[in-house]
């Protein structure tokens, strides 16, 4: 079950990246593109296929991939269905800290600055959000901080973006809002990559811990889960994954929250699968997005965001209700 | 008796400002405009523009900013237009309309001049501009000598290399464009034609990529960082003017139709490849 669950994501990663190399306003045909991506034919189209469409592909996947696995940690940790970095305001501190980074020269200055400040920001949100409504915390109590962590996270962004000496920042609120991964370059691959690349080693290492969390914490405890450690390295991986992410992407929401949520039954319920199992599941959900925003509006930028809210709000006025009357 | 002497020179005096501001030129103007600004400041007499729009100071669009530095800076609010007490306010065709109509009520005499698409439009817009400020004579001049600079300058070669104009957001102009016009005097051809955009619109860098342009001219950054400019400095567009094609800059001087387009024209016959 398990091992054909790994099969069938891998493939439909497989089939999406390819489908994503192949959309795009230039028309080429997929002979073309795969000679130009594989041995670099024709100046226009090798350009377009290795500056423009590899990078744009690799990005989603590392962004699914990120936004998955974190989604599926905050859940495994927090022994809570509602919890999703988007949701719970990680994402939009990231955003807010990476519009800083841009505005004030930070990142421009220093190396790696970008993810970094996103990453600074998200890890007083996730601390934040710990903090407040740590694994003894009701799911109100949840869902209350994160409206709080993000409604103020996203006021302070649109008023770094409106105070920006540059006339075109306060029309960008959108993308940092919603996310896009339109125009994106390899120099956005290697800034996240590292980042995503490590904080997604770091959670899946822990996989037995959260298996031993869902039978409590003292329980947890008693079979060797140091609690305040694994606190330590979850509130980090996910800044670092969920910070990375959305500074070259904006914040994508829902992808955390669906994407656990439609694989738990595949995997038994077991923590420790469902964090490869979201990581592979993000990835095809946000290939899949951002293909359909360049074939629903190819001239447009349609913002990811709006896709996943589409698919992801439902499910979660589903799940807030099936909460209710479970009586949390 | 004294004071109704004075009454009567007070009411004579007004009846002969209010016959004045009739037929005379305008003494107070105010322009609240980018362009209207730079018209204004090329032809009004001493003393008779009292004050430029705040964006006449940027220098990433105003070409004139040197002169414009010596007046004082309006930002197109009515209240305080109002408050200078104008006898015509210089407006764009897109200046807001809530502003517009309020000064309007107000009693404000108010001129909106069109947007210029062509550098054909130009010496037009120079005699129009001339006429408000009655400076029709000397606008008469400008507008010959632009004419004449510009004969001298139109390049018509056999074979015009091929163009491309790329703005924040992959933005460019087409057919109908000031900027297409001094793309063609200069002896260029604009890409955008080819892409079948006529006015403005979004040119997917994908497909500026594919029509390989021979130049492409990129729209100047501002300060302060921004995703919709991030686009200028995309390293596929950094490629292909490494490997193919020139590179020029768009600048203030390509904003507004006034005779420093010409230098607009001048320096892009120096970047053609």
């Amino acid at each position: 079950m398990t091992r054909a669950l790994a099969l069938v994501l891998i493939l439909l990663v497989g089939a999406l990246f390819a489908l994503s190399l192949l959309i795009g306003p230039a028309g080429l045909t997929p002979a073309t593109s795969l000679a130009a991506l594989v041995r670099g034919e024709g100046l226009a189209e090798t350009l377009v296929m290795r500056e423009i469409r590899l990078p744009r592909a690799i990005l989603a996947v590392l962004i699914g991939a990120a936004l998955g696995l974190a989604g599926a940690a905050m859940q495994g940790y927090l022994r809570n269905p509602l919890a999703e970095p988007g949701l719970l305001g990680v994402s939009g501190a990231a955003a807010l800290g990476a519009v800083i980074a841009l505005q004030t020269g930070f990142a421009a200055q220093v190396a790696l600055g970008l993810p970094l400040a996103a990453l600074a920001g998200a890890v007083l949100a996730v601390a934040l959000i710990l903090a407040l409504a740590g694994p003894r915390g009701g799911a109100l109590t949840l869902i209350l901080a994160g409206i709080a962590v993000s409604a103020l996270a996203g006021a302070l962004t649109a008023l770094v973006l409106n105070l920006s000496s540059n006339p075109f920042a306060a029309s960008e609120i959108m993308f940092w809002m919603m996310g896009s991964l339109a125009d994106r370059s390899m120099t956005h691959v290697w800034l996240a990559a590292p980042f995503i690349g490590l904080g997604g080693a770091v959670l899946l290492a822990q996989g037995r811990a959260f298996d031993a969390l869902t039978l409590g914490e003292d329980s947890a405890a008693s079979l060797g889960v140091n609690l305040p450690r694994l606190r330590l390295t979850l509130v980090l991986a996910i800044a670092s994954m969920v910070g990375a992410a959305t500074a070259v992407a904006g914040a994508v929401g829902f992808v955390g929250l669906v994407v656990p949520h439609i694989l738990r039954p595949f995997v038994g319920a077991r923590p420790s699968r469902l964090l490869w199992a979201s990581a592979l599941g993000g990835a095809v959900l946000v290939l899949a997005a951002d293909i359909a925003v360049r074939l629903v509006l190819p001239d447009r930028d349609l913002k990811l965001g709006v896709l996943t809210a589409i698919v992801g709000a439902p499910l979660f006025l589903h799940l807030v209700y099936k909460t209710r009357a479970q009586g949390l | 008796m004294a004071l109704r002497r004075a009454s009567k020179a007070l009411g004579a005096a007004l009846a002969l400002w209010a016959g004045a501001a009739l037929a005379g030129p305008p003494e107070r103007v105010v322009s609240i405009n980018l362009c209207t600004d730079q018209l204004a400041m090329l032809l009004a007499a001493p003393g008779q523009l009292l004050s430029v729009s705040h964006i006449s100071h940027d220098p990433n669009v105003s070409v004139m900013r040197d002169q414009a530095l010596g007046y004082p800076v309006n930002h197109g609010q009515a209240e305080e237009v109002f408050a200078m007490a104008p006898d015509l306010v210089l407006a764009g065709q897109f200046t807001s309309s809530y502003t517009v109509g309020l000064l309007r009520r107000l009693g404000v005499e108010v001129a909106q001049l069109p947007i210029v698409t062509s550098l054909d439009q130009i010496p037009d817009a120079i005699r129009d501009m001339g006429r408000l400020l009655g400076r029709e004579d000397h606008a008469e001049a400008v507008a010959e000598q632009f004419t004449a600079d510009l004969a001298a300058l139109r390049a018509d070669p056999d074979r015009r290399p091929r163009a491309a104009l790329h703005y924040a957001n992959n933005y460019t102009s087409g057919d109908k464009s000031l900027a297409n016009d001094i793309l063609t005097a200069a002896g260029l051809a604009n890409i955008a034609l080819e892409a079948g955009l006529s006015g403005g619109g979004v040119l997917p860098m994908e497909r500026l990529i594919m029509l390989m342009p021979d130049l492409i001219i990129s729209g100047e950054a501002y300060p302060g960082a921004s995703r919709s400019e991030a686009v200028l400095t995309h390293p596929a567009l950094d490629a292909l003017r490494d490997r193919h094609a020139g590179r020029a800059i768009t600048d203030a001087e390509w904003v507004c139709g006034t005779p420093t387009v010409l230098r607009a024209i001048a320096r892009l016959q120096g970047a053609a490849p």
